[in-house]
């Protein structure tokens, strides 16, 4: 068997995999967090807890109505963002204008109370979502064995953020979208509705983290607290990465999962704090962080 | 100005009359670190404007710190407290020095993060105790002579302690240094052209508010004789912002008051109601953000002003 400083190659293939999922993750929470708060100056707190709800939306629909995987993958995030709207209009709308503070502060009571609640119904031992049958096994490649699952997981998270860079950056809409996060009193002077784009700029971020939940749902167990501690992780990568930047918080978060990877082969114990590190490092050699502006 | 005079007279009767009136006296203990911390938090966010997410990560480590000197090295209450004093001060001018490189939101992202690489070294180190924390710590003599093993003796030290840092921290937002701190606050890009080197004022205030996280830490190692990982975890960090922020950032009384509301709610509330004290925590924090930013206290100090002085017409 080939090794590589005594490691063997299929195990650090296998390990990069892995950081390759939990990077998609990771791109698709920071991504949601960078459209939010490149319109809305709002950091959302409550990212983690529509991740946890979108893993739940699955699971419920599953045990209680018996919707499949593949229709949860499109309902769970639509139903998770709708809930994102009803928030806006209801909460959040409140906060702007005010210190951005005050924004991750009311998020942080929305997360709050969402963590806490579904920790009270559902109780804290986690429950596992089926691999759907269609992607079940894996594939031998001859150096390594790709859970086919996992591989789908980069996939689909791979296509949702180029596709949500595509629409930012080269469609009407996003520019619409771009020129209100520059000035959005002008861009409503053109007859924009702005706070209707800001809804519904809010209900896709979030329903961006409910994908990635679904998305989860079948290789972590779906519990109370999965977003909770991921949030924070997040808020790590943006901090490296840069908040001003749509692809920087893509490769970011695609970056950093791998550097965890490869951190679980060479010093296991080190590899739930590795991204923390990165990150102290990145604030001591370029503070605005790898792609940002300000 | 009288008013506040005779309402501090009155707390500090009660506080001295605790043990008379058959109030249990850890509670009262507990109460007191907890406000302790969050007076230390709001020197930072009150007066600062600097809104860390991970103080929790000073209190714990002090009072790891403490603990573990206590339980594994005999060594005495004041010493191993001095000692996770200093700790929570080192650490405090680590993460100050790398949080103070960005500023607001980021600010706070940062902390939270440092914080979180605290808790996974408190997880994984070999003298915490891991998943068990440190259990039965010995309370010891102060000075080798104060028998800290009954809760009468401990519970005014304890007091005579929260005392001196409410009176401290009186004293440094009054002193030069607190007023540079708070013009800062409201104006950051004017205080640098007046000069003054803002990072510096921000560290120090950084430091000296995670010194006194950490002394509070310790004094509930103390208290209660054990440490666990819900000492450095991120809720601890959340319901210090939300004691802070329901009292009043930057009144002086506000965090003591939001404290004892924070405390006797999670005591009671937990036998009423169970598991659904986080969610009722979160509601309370919407409800403050949305409609009363400026705290109990705050709101109180506003109303006064705008009945002393009405509005011009």
């Amino acid at each position: 068997m080939t090794t590589v400083l005594g490691i063997p190659v299929a195990v650090i293939l296998g390990q990069l995999m892995l950081g390759l999922v939990n990077g998609s993750f990771y791109a698709l929470l920071s991504l949601g967090l960078a459209v939010i708060f490149g319109l809305m100056r709002v950091v959302n707190f409550a990212h983690g807890a529509f991740y946890t709800l979108g893993a739940f939306a699955a699971l419920l629909g599953l045990q209680w109505l018996g919707i499949n995987y593949w229709v949860s993958l499109l309902l769970a995030p639509l139903a998770v963002g709708l809930v994102g709207i009803v928030v806006e209009r209801l909460l959040l709308r409140h906060v702007y204008g005010l210190d951005p503070l005050y924004g991750l502060l009311l998020t942080f009571g929305l997360a709050l109370i969402c963590q806490g609640s579904l920790h009270q119904v559902f109780g804290a031992t986690g429950q596992s979502y089926p691999v759907p049958p269609a992607l079940a096994g894996a594939v031998n490649l001859g150096f390594m064995f790709l859970p086919l699952y996992r591989a789908w997981v980069i996939f689909v998270s791979l296509l949702v953020c180029f596709s949500t860079w595509f629409v930012i950056e080269r469609t009407r809409l996003g520019a619409t979208l771009r020129a209100a996060t520059e000035n959005a009193p002008l861009v409503q002077a053109f007859g924009v509705n702005v706070p209707l784009l800001v809804a519904a700029t809010y209900g896709s971020g979030v329903a961006l983290a409910a994908l990635a939940g679904v998305l989860a749902s079948p290789i972590v167990l779906v519990n109370s607290h999965m977003g909770s501690s991921l949030v924070i992780v997040v808020f790590a990568v943006v901090v490296i990465g840069g908040m001003g930047s749509i692809l920087g918080s893509i490769v970011s978060g695609l970056l950093l999962g791998v550097v965890e990877g490869f951190t679980k082969v060479i010093y296991p114990e080190a590899s739930n704090v590795v991204i923390f590190v990165v990150m102290a490092l990145v604030l001591i050699l370029r503070p605005t962080g790898l792609f940002g502006k300000d | 100005m009288r008013a506040n005079a005779i309402l501090y007279a009155l707390l500090g009767l009660f506080a001295l009359c605790v043990p008379l009136l058959g109030i249990y006296p850890v509670f009262m203990m507990q109460l007191l670190c907890v406000a302790m911390f969050a007076c230390a938090y709001n020197l930072l966010l009150g007066f600062g404007r600097m809104l860390s997410f991970g103080h929790a990560a000073f209190f714990g480590s002090a009072a790891y710190a403490t603990g573990w000197l206590v339980t594994a090295h005999a060594w005495g209450p004041g010493a191993a407290i001095l000692a996770g004093v200093v700790v929570a001060a080192l650490l405090g001018l680590v993460v100050g020095s790398l949080a103070i490189r960005r500023q607001g939101i980021y600010f706070a992202m940062i902390t939270l993060a440092l914080a979180q690489l605290v808790y996974f070294v408190c997880l994984e180190a070999p003298f915490t105790g891991g998943e068990n924390g440190l259990q039965g710590v010995p309370r010891g003599k102060l000075l080798g002579f104060l028998p800290l093993k009954s809760d009468l003796v401990l519970y005014y030290v304890v007091l005579a302690v929260f005392i001196a840092v409410f009176l401290f921290i009186r004293r440094v937002v009054h002193s030069p240094f607190g007023q540079v701190l708070k013009a800062i606050r409201d104006n950051e890009a004017r205080a640098t052209s007046l000069g003054y080197e803002i990072n510096r004022y921000k560290l120090l205030a950084f430091v000296l508010s995670a010194t006194l996280a950490g002394l509070a830490g310790s004094l509930k190692a103390l208290v209660f004789g054990f440490v666990t990982l819900s000492d450095v975890d991120q809720s601890t960090s959340g319901d210090v912002i939300l004691m802070t922020l329901l009292g009043g950032t930057g009144t002086f009384f506000g965090p003591v008051l939001g404290a004892a509301v924070v405390v006797t709610l999670q005591q009671y509330l937990s036998d009423l109601v169970g598991g659904w004290v986080t969610a009722i925590i979160g509601a309370i924090f919407v409800a403050c953000v949305l409609s009363f930013r400026s705290g109990v206290v705050g709101e109180l100090l506003a109303w006064r002003a705008r009945r002393v002085k009405p509005a011009p017409p």
